[in-house]
């Protein structure tokens, strides 16, 4: 008896003792996104799965975690073992080897079915560093009420002329409805993320093939003062603070006639506990100008594995089930299609339950029509489509984004500030070696 | 008339403080009110005040979402640990300062002071990677020792203003009775001191508590105090106002009760300090 008894504690010691030698925690750092919150709630279906792996998130504001996560991958402090990242990040640090990379992916994942505009913003020198968790382009979302009663019709591909004569009819300033809602708070998420998508369409590029910052051109001055008479004419007060939650809080409200932006807008403007105008909202691609680019961004918050993790086979089983199709499907059956996070993978759109969702097709249509290898119309030494994925970027931008806020705000002029963003643009990529 | 002018004067003087008191309290009223709205009542425009349907879900949705606990817990490990061990460094080095003066002792005193003009970010990295080499990421006591260094300056020259009110000759006769210098600071000089003593805890509490540069910097998931618990839920990128203000104010919240209760010794600390 005191033999069975002791055999059995032994075995109780070693069975604790190895689970307690293979459980692992794996450390996640997220943004407050809709989505990345949902994903948060799923955690259980994951653990189920694994029960040897235990999940901590860490969930903070993104430029919060930008730089948090940007301080931890640099110095290799280990303390994340998948970050969320975006395509402006994945080729720069992917470049660094501040990524591993995650080509061997079991072929059950099946990384081709990821949508190419997508694979290729996290593609380096064919390496796949980051897996994408949703991809988001942007798009015109407009109110049908209003257009109806302005006696347009809003074309499937409209043009900037046609979003410049809608937005002027549809404006009633009395009403307090603005034809358009645009961003103008100063950043390089922000307004330039805008702007650099709008000024492809005009033909205009940050830099040529040299590295020599482009704001002296004709295509960058047609772009600004089309935006500043669009937005002077047909815009709400004070849009020069105004960024993504301040024209959708506007939107919502019933007070934007259009509003140009991020694709994964559609599924709050369309929801009728947040939205006033969820029924009278109507989609339409980013506008063009006959140039061959429309003004529309591409990006995707993504899960990576950064190179300094200790627990790599964890993380990456967790980076594979988030970013897998049972996911999709894990979503789907719990809070419906239209919660599904979108514009990763072509078998979604595919899906004829996700088809008739009736902003899918636009969010496809739109991230398709962009091009992170090749987004201006004229050559560019630069990829992304409403950044440039060189680690000075961020920087310049903001100045430039400052500049041209301000230029909105009315407190300098549209000459000015293009003066003003080409001086600190060349300063700062002279200091950078870019330009000899 | 004269009473009468008095009392005019004492009622202008009254709206006047409450007038500035509420402008000044406001945006915590508000958040308080926006965290009992739903979300798009929270962005409602022109907003309402009171008028509106009173809702906990906030309150539920932040206490689902997050463990409110544990960075709380956090929250007060790392604001009392870094004034309690300042305050073990700071008495010996005020008491040396004000009582055994030497003709560098302002310089000292500057030098320590300018540490605080220095930004934060430009020692970052070094102190990231300090952290990283001796196992400190992520954890409380790599807080306590960050925030006690930071905070050293302020208790220091807060400490060393309510000393230098102090009679030396009490420190004197004691030692005449035969005090060592261990019993002079701990049951002459501190004794004497407590109530401004008192008041520089408070005071670097709550500077403690409001520390969100190395707190968000230094910190994972372990260590994390209600800074990051906050941070979690401000988003560029969707209209979550209501839960934010919600988490704002359970963050807030003990801090807010704490110097509720302590506004005496807090507002004696303040202007004692700002006099000299």
């Amino acid at each position: 008896m005191k033999l069975t008894y002791r055999a059995l504690m032994g075995a109780c010691a070693v069975a604790a003792l190895s689970t307690g030698a293979t459980a692992e925690t794996i450390t996640i750092a997220t943004v407050n996104n809709g989505q990345m919150i949902q994903m948060q709630g799923l955690t259980d279906d994951f653990t189920a799965k694994n029960p040897d792996i235990d999940v901590e998130w860490v969930t903070l504001e993104e430029n919060i975690l930008r730089q948090r996560v940007t301080t931890d991958v640099a110095t290799k402090g280990g303390q994340y073992d998948v970050m969320t990242i975006g395509t402006y990040e994945v080729p720069i640090w992917g470049k660094q080897g501040w990524l591993v990379p995650l080509s061997d992916l079991p072929e059950s994942y099946d990384a081709d079915d990821i949508l190419p505009a997508i694979r290729g913003g996290l593609t380096v020198d064919g390496e796949l560093y980051a897996a994408p968790f949703y991809g988001e382009s942007s798009m015109v979302m407009y109110r049908r009420d209003l257009m109806e009663a302005a006696g347009l019709e809003m074309p499937e591909a409209p043009t900037w002329e046609f979003i410049g004569e809608a937005a002027r009819a549809m404006t009633d300033r009395d009403a307090e409805i603005y034809g358009i809602c645009l961003r103008g708070k100063a950043g390089w998420g922000e307004n330039m993320a805008f702007l650099t998508a709008m000024g492809n369409s005009f033909g205009a590029r940050w830099f040529d093939m040299d590295w020599k910052p482009q704001f002296d051109t004709e295509a960058w001055a047609n772009t600004l003062n089309f935006y500043i008479n669009l937005m002077t004419d047909a815009g709400p007060p004070g849009a020069s603070s105004n960024g993504f939650n301040e024209n959708l809080a506007l939107f919502q409200t019933g007070k934007c006639g259009m509003w140009i932006d991020a694709t994964v807008a559609a599924s709050f403007v369309t929801n009728p506990a947040e939205s006033t105008v969820a029924d009278q909202v109507g989609f339409a691609l980013a506008p063009d100008n006959g140039l061959g680019k429309r003004g529309n961004w591409l990006w995707a918050w993504s899960l990576a594995i950064p190179a300094g993790t200790q627990k790599e086979e964890a993380a990456k089983k967790f980076v594979e089930w988030a970013t897998s199709k049972d996911y999709l499907e894990l979503v789907a059956a719990k809070d419906g299609w239209a919660n599904v996070p979108p514009g990763t993978r072509t078998s979604l759109y595919e899906n004829p339950e996700y088809a008739e969702i009736p902003f899918a097709k636009m969010t496809l249509d739109s991230i398709n029509s962009a091009d992170p290898n090749n987004p201006a119309v004229d050559p560019v030494p630069y990829v992304g489509v409403q950044f440039a994925a060189i680690p000075e970027f961020q920087g310049i931008a903001t100045a430039v984004g400052q500049q041209f806020s301000a230029a909105l705000a009315g407190t300098t002029s549209v000459e000015d500030a293009l003066a003003n963003a080409q001086n600190l643009a060349t300063r700062e990529m002279t200091r950078a070696g870019y330009i000899k | 008339m004269s009473r009468a002018v008095s009392t005019r004067r004492k009622a202008i003087t009254t709206a006047a403080a409450w007038t500035i008191g509420l402008a000044i309290f406001f945006p915590i009223l508000w958040t308080i009110i926006t965290s009992f709205k739903t979300e798009a009542e929270a962005i409602a425009s022109p907003p309402s005040l009171f008028n509106f349907h009173w809702t906990l879900e906030n309150y539920f949705a932040v206490q689902e979402r997050s463990n409110y606990f544990r960075h709380f817990w956090n929250s007060v490990v790392i604001s009392l640990g870094s004034t309690l061990l300042g305050l073990a460094i700071a008495i010996p080095a005020a008491w040396s300062m004000a009582f055994v003066p030497t003709k560098r002792t302002k310089d000292v005193l500057m030098w320590m002071l300018s540490t605080k003009m220095l930004p934060p970010v430009g020692v970052l990295i070094p102190i990231y990677l300090m952290f990283r080499d001796t196992g400190l990421l992520d954890t409380r006591i790599g807080l306590v020792v960050v925030l006690t260094l930071i905070n050293l300056p302020i208790i220091v020259w807060m400490l060393f203003t309510y000393f230098k009110e102090i009679p030396g000759e009490i420190l004197e006769a004691s030692r005449m009775d035969g005090a060592t210098l261990r019993s002079e600071i701990l049951y002459v000089l501190t004794p004497m001191a407590v109530p401004g003593i008192a008041s520089t805890l408070l005071l670097n509490v709550i500077l403690a508590w409001n520390e969100a540069f190395w707190t968000l910097n230094l910190t994972a998931a372990k260590a994390a105090p209600l800074t990051a618990f906050i941070a979690s839920y401000s988003s560029p990128e969707g209209l979550f106002y209501a839960k934010l203000s919600a988490a704002s104010t359970m963050a807030i919240a003990p801090i807010l009760i704490l110097g509720w209760f302590s506004q005496k010794q807090l507002v004696r600390g303040l202007t004692f300090g700002a006099v000299k």
